[in-house]
């Protein structure tokens, strides 16, 4: 059963300080995801939904409690660790595709691959079979400022995937698109959840966005207010 | 890809504004490259004087004359290699605006304290023996295009000659050249013997000396005692090193250094400003990339070193157009020039003070955004956004 939890988070702790006052976001979360899921987590602003994704992602640490990824240990890890852990496990997708403007889709893509020891030659390849899975091949050499919302984001799905990661965080993936145009990304993140066993966890405001995962968690103060069956 | 490729675009990324840039700092540059090729123009007199020679003047100032019997005196101290004495002539071409630094002087004497002058033994040998006689520097040669053999009338704004008039004929016996190239060919020089026989302000006298040391360990002892012989005497002297001697005749026209320093550091100022802060919005207006970078994987550190290297590209193209562009105006200037400043050379020593000033710009401008960097909080810069 244990070999089957990617993320395993255990009595987690979360609070900021804003000047004199401190704004606990989560007390004593536990949480599982397993390997393969889907999982849409809603909830209405400020309910810690963002915050729980930048823990998943690893760059916001707990104050206190545990974070098991595959096993291991990931909140005891230094910025430098961590950098290199998300690098190998993790592949993000942001509302707003956080593309580097002045780089042409393929070079956006390329670039989780500076961080690996892979060839010239082999990075091509990669990002040439990346581009393909999410149709853009064609649009290569486009800068993303040449390319449709759609088009950018499927750039940005490329680009998490490149690297072929255990875990692809999305945050608010179609936040910023059409119906039409949304319904073909979280198409494209069914089939790689499906068709490429990509565990995926996926934060949005849209019920119809979260009928795609094959499972929904409702945060609310830091809390899941529905039990999660699942787990 | 690579790193670099990801600093040239980021770089590039708008053009306007890197052209601006580069054209501040290569304004900076250019500055350096000549105003401080000209100090070291004027300061070539000092950095190329012998370490042993001295030059013993009239203590009341160096324009007063000196006995004739001196040399004799000088020569006779202890410590004294070779003596040679001095007269200025005030020479002029033709026009008084055409002035030319003459001297008369004992040529045999003169070129065993001058051995930087280099010259053909053949015209030394035909110098010497031709009283009217005159040894022209190369850059006299090349503005007036005097061979050797051509006779030159020779006028002074001083002395008048036994026939009433203020020009002396004298014939080119050779050309000489410095033994390095910032040696000062814009001179001439001629025999005193033929100055005090046709001269009318009587004779016996001499300007100044030069003499050389057996040691520059010696020199302050031998100019001790030169400066004690003469003290009860009619002329006293006032004996200092070369070095020394030149220094404070080219600061007769004011504190060259402080006036360069003055110069390059407004310069250097402004444009550490105005890059400094070019690269701290640039760094800024991208503040969300840095965190997606960092989100991807890239450490603190790798960016770090991406930025500081960018700053660091930004300083040396635009310092090195500066520093190219200063070499062909100084490359250029040097022509018309080479009379009035012959050591005009943009010198190893003020490129290489130029790069180091590049890199320290570079590394200046470029540190404060890229500890910004490093420090950039992920989902501080997202929430920002």
């Amino acid at each position: 059963m244990t070999d089957n939890i990617l993320f395993d988070l255990k009595g987690v702790h979360k609070s900021f300080t804003r000047g004199k006052e401190t704004i606990k976001i989560f007390d004593g979360l536990d949480m599982q995801i397993k390997k393969g899921d889907f999982l849409a987590i809603m909830g209405p602003s400020g309910s810690g939904k963002t915050t729980l994704l930048n823990m998943l992602g690893g760059v916001d640490q707990p104050t206190s409690g545990e974070v098991l990824f595959d096993g291991s240990r990931v909140d005891t890890l230094s910025e430098g660790q961590l950098s290199k852990w998300r690098a190998n496990n993790i592949g993000f997708i942001f509302q707003f595709y956080n593309l580097m403007p002045m780089l042409s889709a393929a070079r956006n893509v390329e670039l989780p691959l500076l961080l690996t020891n892979l060839s010239k030659k082999d990075r091509k390849n990669s990002v040439e079979t990346a581009l393909k899975l999410v149709e853009l091949a064609d649009r290569a050499s486009h800068l993303p400022k040449e390319m449709s919302g759609g088009q950018q984001q499927r750039v940005a799905i490329a680009r998490a995937i490149v690297s072929d990661p255990k875990l692809l965080l999305c945050d608010e993936p179609t936040g910023d698109l059409d119906r039409h145009t949304a319904d073909e990304i979280l198409e494209m993140l069914q089939l790689l959840n499906e068709k490429f066993g990509k565990t995926i966890v996926m934060v949005t405001h849209d019920p119809s966005a979260a009928k795609y995962a094959k499972r929904t968690l409702h945060l609310d103060k830091g809390e899941f207010v529905e039990k999660d069956l699942a787990a | 890809m690579s790193d670099i490729y990801l600093i040239f675009k980021n770089l590039t990324r708008k053009p306007l504004r890197l052209f601006l840039t580069c054209f501040a700092i290569m304004v900076a540059f250019l500055i350096f490259g000549v105003v401080t090729t000209l100090k070291d123009a004027l300061n070539s007199g000092i950095e190329l004087s012998a370490d042993n020679r001295l030059v013993v003047v009239n203590s009341i100032n160096f324009t007063q004359p000196l006995p004739y019997a001196y040399v004799n005196k000088v020569k006779a101290i202890e410590g004294v290699k070779d003596v040679v004495h001095m007269n200025w002539f005030g020479g002029y071409y033709q026009e008084p605006a055409n002035q030319l630094v003459t001297m008369a002087v004992d040529p045999e004497n003169y070129l065993k304290v001058y051995e930087e002058v280099v010259l053909s033994d053949a015209e030394r040998d035909s110098w010497f023996r031709n009283q009217r006689g005159m040894l022209i520097g190369r850059a006299i040669a090349d503005a007036y295009g005097w061979k050797v053999g051509d006779i030159i009338p020779m006028s002074s704004n001083i002395f008048s000659n036994r026939e009433g008039g203020h020009t002396w004929e004298m014939e080119v016996s050779g050309i000489f050249d410095g033994r390095d190239e910032q040696f000062g060919t814009n001179f001439a020089v001629f025999h005193y013997k033929y100055f005090m026989e046709t001269q009318t302000f009587g004779g016996d006298w001499v300007g100044w000396l030069t003499l050389t040391t057996d040691d520059p360990a010696l020199n302050e002892q031998v100019a001790k005692t030169i400066d004690e012989e003469f003290a009860n005497s009619e002329a006293q002297t006032d004996t200092s090193t070369e070095k020394a001697f030149n220094k404070a005749f080219i600061e007769q026209i004011g504190n060259i250094g402080l006036m360069i320093f003055g110069i390059v550091f407004t310069a250097f100022f402004t444009i550490l400003l105005v890059v400094g802060n070019t690269m701290i919005l640039a760094v800024r207006e991208r503040t969300g990339e840095i965190a997606t970078l960092k989100t991807l994987g890239f450490t603190a550190k790798r960016i770090f070193t991406m930025i500081l290297a960018e700053s660091m590209l930004l300083a040396f193209i635009g310092g090195l157009a500066g520093l190219g562009l200063a070499y062909m105006i100084v490359e250029g200037a040097k022509a018309f020039l080479a009379q009035f400043l012959p050591g005009l050379v943009l010198s190893d020593t003020v490129a290489l003070q130029a790069v180091g000033f590049m890199a320290l710009l570079g590394l200046v401008t470029g540190l404060v955004p890229a500890i910004n960097a490093y420090k950039l909080n992920i989902v501080t810069a997202f929430s920002r956004r």
